[in-house]
């Protein structure tokens, strides 16, 4: 739905690579550009409006560098104002918990994501950080909102526990008791949930003030859905004004909202943005990176997420054990096999395209070639109607067993033939990968566009370096097997 | 009122704002049933063993005090903004008396939305005290638009409509509003229709999807607060099976509107769950069956494919089911939304729209691009946290609130 800013720029700019400096006029018309995109992600119009004057001034008059595309020039300048608006770098990411009991209270509208949120935290400073934390839900209105952080708190495991619930207690008496609780218990951290509320609810919001004047927090954390809208500014800035917020954290991030809302609500509280919610799982929780929501909000994909869910999803041992057969150039079907479920973990061809820079047309490509998740499925189930013999020797495979092979998966011998030319392919590939390291991987990356009718678009990979280095590379070893490769389309 | 099952509903809307509804605890936060539940179970089941099978679209009400038809004031636009204007006060819980003297849902929904006074309604009477409609203004007035969720897209469609006859001329913020809200109104008109559980097939499978935290099990459990009271025989199901607490969410929803809930522990497959909960309705005669199911971003292929299965294995019991599959949306989702709406039509032919937290500062302005986009109806908007805040759609109310008091 939405194009790469790269893609829209091209365009403007075309024509203009060596031409001395930046003009306004050339500026003003990709500024034009850079304002939809913006709130096309969701970016708050103030913060949009406030921003593109920013970039204006950095843009105009700014040398034409040689060999970068003047587009790409704008882009990197205005995700380099993203970046350092969202914080900059080295953003604060910490956790101010020095002094025993310490109290994080969690506050944000309904169905933000607060509980989970409170669970996750509460999981990584038991684990990360070694904390004692107690974990304590004033929240009385939503239904089983109290059995929910108490599940949450059990699955967290070793140090950390629920307030024990007593029903028909009041919110404020809820967080007396908690804080009582967590000095007798001897509790490092007291995460305090508290029940969603919208910001103009006056009773409500009286309620969240009264909890964090008797909680004294050192830390109150607005938890905000990043597909909010333009909303964002408003809900932000109004509980800022009544709680003494410290931070904020961005949940859903693993959606395919393009995360503008993180932006404004920075924006319009300086708040940092501490963490972000990356999966329904209690694990699902990361330090806030500036660089990855920039190019995230410009729609430049998010490589580091790709390798990190790789990684994620990828067994250790597997990994090297495959890497050890990649090595030798050995790469059998049931390699294959295990790409393909492997792929399917990482949320399907369409999971790991969203966060490919360029992914749009190489997503048309895919669609228009039918290639999709059941592609993947018949594959794998071709694979499964094999012998193990013949998983292990391709070779195999004549005629005769081809066609058995087909009517056991249900498939036509053409589909078990077009696999077998995926699997040559991407053994090829695998070779090369495990040749060339890193080097390699991109090329193999590369490759997959060869298996894509139509091919990646050469302004897909390019997006990379196109924001003049300014993404984050891609972290040397990541996984050990490194990416799965793509399998090829049903038509070449 | 609301055709939530059938024509009794207009009945028991009236009771409700006959009884001397007892005011709510405002203090005690702790969400009470519903007090006009306990007072209709009894009469009604009573009434309903007689037939197996009650069409409560033909069953007259019983003869309760005060049963009249529907007044239809409750349609009249005039009265929205008398109301606007009746009850400026940004109380958080009207005074309940006051409000079951006015029980047209027109009026609650417009209280319910104006609640968070509009941002655009405030920023149009700036623009616009009384100046020529140039360029300048039409661009001010379509960030505006962009403001409210509309997207950029749609906000320069609404702009160059309004522009159309009035381009040059001098227009006062009054004019602008009617007029915008004409705009908008005329995109989602044809949106606008109220689902009446009480037809169609027996039993009729209702499937709620979305993603997380969009407020699927708190829409089920409002319906289902009115259900009983108006003779269906339904079944709730659990079908989020991964959510911690999500079961026991329903449960107690199921509990307060006295209807049953049918459940496995968490990490059940749900696909088993709602087939079981099918067959059951089918064996039981019952009217309707509320799946509940969990909460899903909509770019998660494997979440997605198991919607799709939940759809399939329901398919085996009845090849028309599910009859409904409803997407809650939330109000201060922005552009994400119209990609919700896609794969969701994509994978689970979603039929119908429920958006809902308007209560918030979030005014939904991105229904109007869905809307715009896709041929889906739009069936209820949540404006609160009450049973009863869950009210029907309407067009011409949700463009007012979204514009502003005229």
């Amino acid at each position: 739905m939405f194009d790469a800013l790269s893609d829209r720029l091209g365009g403007i700019f075309d024509g203009l690579t060596g031409r001395g400096a930046l003009s306004e006029k050339d500026v003003n018309a990709a500024l034009r550009e850079i304002r939809v995109a913006l709130l096309e992600a969701d970016v708050a119009l103030p913060v949009v409006k406030d921003f593109i004057e920013k970039v204006r001034e950095r843009a105009v008059g700014e040398e034409v560098i040689r060999a970068v595309k003047p587009g790409q020039q704008v882009i990197k300048i205005v995700h380099d104002g993203l970046v350092e608006m969202l914080g900059g770098e080295d953003a604060d990411t910490t956790l101010k918990i020095d002094s025993p009991p310490a109290v994080i209270m969690m506050a944000g509208l309904q169905g933000s994501g607060k509980t989970t949120t409170s669970g996750k935290l509460a999981l990584r400073l038991a684990g990360k950080q070694k904390k004692k934390v107690l974990l304590a839900s004033l929240d009385v209105r939503r239904p089983a909102a109290m059995e929910q952080l108490a599940i949450l708190a059990d699955q967290a495991g070793e140090g950390v526990t629920a307030l024990p619930i007593i029903a028909g207690q009041l919110p404020a008496d809820i967080a007396k008791r908690a804080i009582q609780a967590a000095k007798l218990g001897g509790h490092d951290v007291l995460i305090l949930d508290t029940a969603g509320r919208t910001s103009i609810d006056e009773q409500m919001m009286n309620e969240a003030a009264e909890i964090a004047a008797i909680a004294d927090p050192s830390e109150t954390l607005l938890v905000a859905d990043s597909l909010t809208g333009q909303d964002a500014v408003e809900t932000a800035k109004r509980f800022h004004e009544r709680l003494p917020l410290t931070g904020l954290v961005l949940t859903r991030m693993d959606g395919d909202g393009r995360g503008g809302a993180a932006l404004s609500m920075r924006a319009v509280t300086g708040l940092p943005i501490k963490f972000l919610g990356v999966s329904e799982k209690l694990d699902g929780i990361e330090a806030f990176d500036a660089k990855r929501v920039a190019g995230r909000i410009l729609g430049q994909g998010d490589i580091v997420s790709l390798v990190e869910k790789a990684a994620e999803n990828y067994d250790q041992e597997k990994a090297e054990r495959m890497a050890k057969k990649m090595r030798k150039g050995e790469f059998d079907l049931e390699d294959l096999a295990d790409q393909l479920r492997q792929m399917q973990k990482m949320g399907g061809l369409g999971g790991i395209m969203g966060m490919l820079p360029g992914a749009k047309k190489a997503k048309q490509a895919m669609d228009a070639s039918g290639v999709d998740d059941k592609t993947l499925l018949r594959q794998e189930a071709i694979i499964s109607s094999m012998t193990r013999e013949e998983r292990r020797k391709p070779a195999l495979l004549n005629a005769s067993r081809r066609k058995r092979i087909a009517a056991g998966a249900g498939v036509s011998v053409q589909d078990v033939n077009r696999l077998m030319k995926m699997h040559k392919q991407m053994a090829g590939m695998m070779k090369k990968m495990g040749r060339g390291g890193m080097k390699g991987l991109m090329g193999a990356m590369g490759g997959m566009g060869g298996g894509m009718p139509g091919g990646m678009p050469p302004g897909g990979l390019s997006g990379l370096g196109g924001a003049g280095g300014s993404l984050p590379g891609l972290p040397g070893g990541a996984g050990g097997g490194g990416l799965p490769g793509l399998p090829g389309g049903k038509k070449k | 009122m609301i055709l939530w099952f059938g024509k009794k509903k207009k009945k028991q809307e009236l009771e409700e704002a006959e009884l001397p509804s007892p005011a709510e605890p405002e203090a005690e936060p702790v969400v009470e049933l519903e007090p006009h539940n306990a007072d209709f179970q009894a009469p009604l089941e009573e009434g309903d063993p007689a037939s197996p099978h009650p069409d409560p679209a033909d069953e007259e009400p019983l003869d309760l005090p005060g049963a009249e038809p529907a007044p239809e004031e409750v349609m009249d636009t005039p009265e929205l903004a008398h109301l606007h204007d009746a009850s400026p006060e940004p109380e958080a819980e009207p005074d309940p008396i006051a409000e079951t003297k006015k029980p047209g849902f027109f009026s609650r929904m417009a209280s319910g939305l104006s609640r968070s006074s509009s941002r655009l309604a405030e920023g149009i009477t700036s623009v616009f005290t009384k100046r020529k409609l140039d360029e300048e203004t039409l661009e001010e007035l379509e960030d505006l638009l962009i403001a409210s969720d509309l997207g950029a897209g749609v906000a320069a469609r609404v702009t160059a409509g309004l522009a159309k006859d009035r381009f040059d001329k001098e227009v006062t913020d009054e004019e602008i509003k009617a007029a915008l809200a004409e705009e908008i109104t005329a995109v989602l008109k044809p949106r606008e229709q109220i689902v009446d559980f009480a037809d169609g097939p027996r039993p009729r499978i209702v499937l709620f999807v979305g993603v997380n935290g969009s407020g699927k099990t708190t829409t089920i459990g409002k319906i289902a607060s009115k259900l009983k009271a108006q003779g269906a025989k339904a079944l709730l199901v659990a079908g989020d099976t991964f959510r911690a607490a999500a079961i026991e969410q329903l449960t107690v929803w199921g509990e307060r509107a006295g209807i049953p809930v049918l459940s496995k522990s968490t990490g059940a497959d749900a696909a088993g769950l709602v087939y079981e909960a099918v067959e059951r309705a089918q064996r039981e005669g019952l009217d309707l069956v509320l799946v509940d199911t969990a909460g899903r971003l909509q770019n998660k292929s494997e979440l997605m494919a198991e919607l799709a299965k939940i759809i399939r294995v329901t398919q085996k019991l009845d090849p028309d089911a599910p009859h409904d599959v409803i997407l809650v949306l939330d109000a201060t989702v922005g552009q994400n939304a119209l990609s919700q709406v896609e794969a969701f039509r994509h994978t689970a032919g979603v039929t119908g729209l429920v958006m809902t937290k308007l209560d918030g500062t979030a005014k939904g302005g991105v229904l109007v691009a869905i809307a715009d986009k896709h041929d889906l109806p739009i069936h209820f908007v949540g404006v609160g946290e009450k049973a009863e805040d869950l009210q029907p759609f309407s067009a011409e109310a949700f463009a007012r609130a979204l514009v502003g008091p005229g």
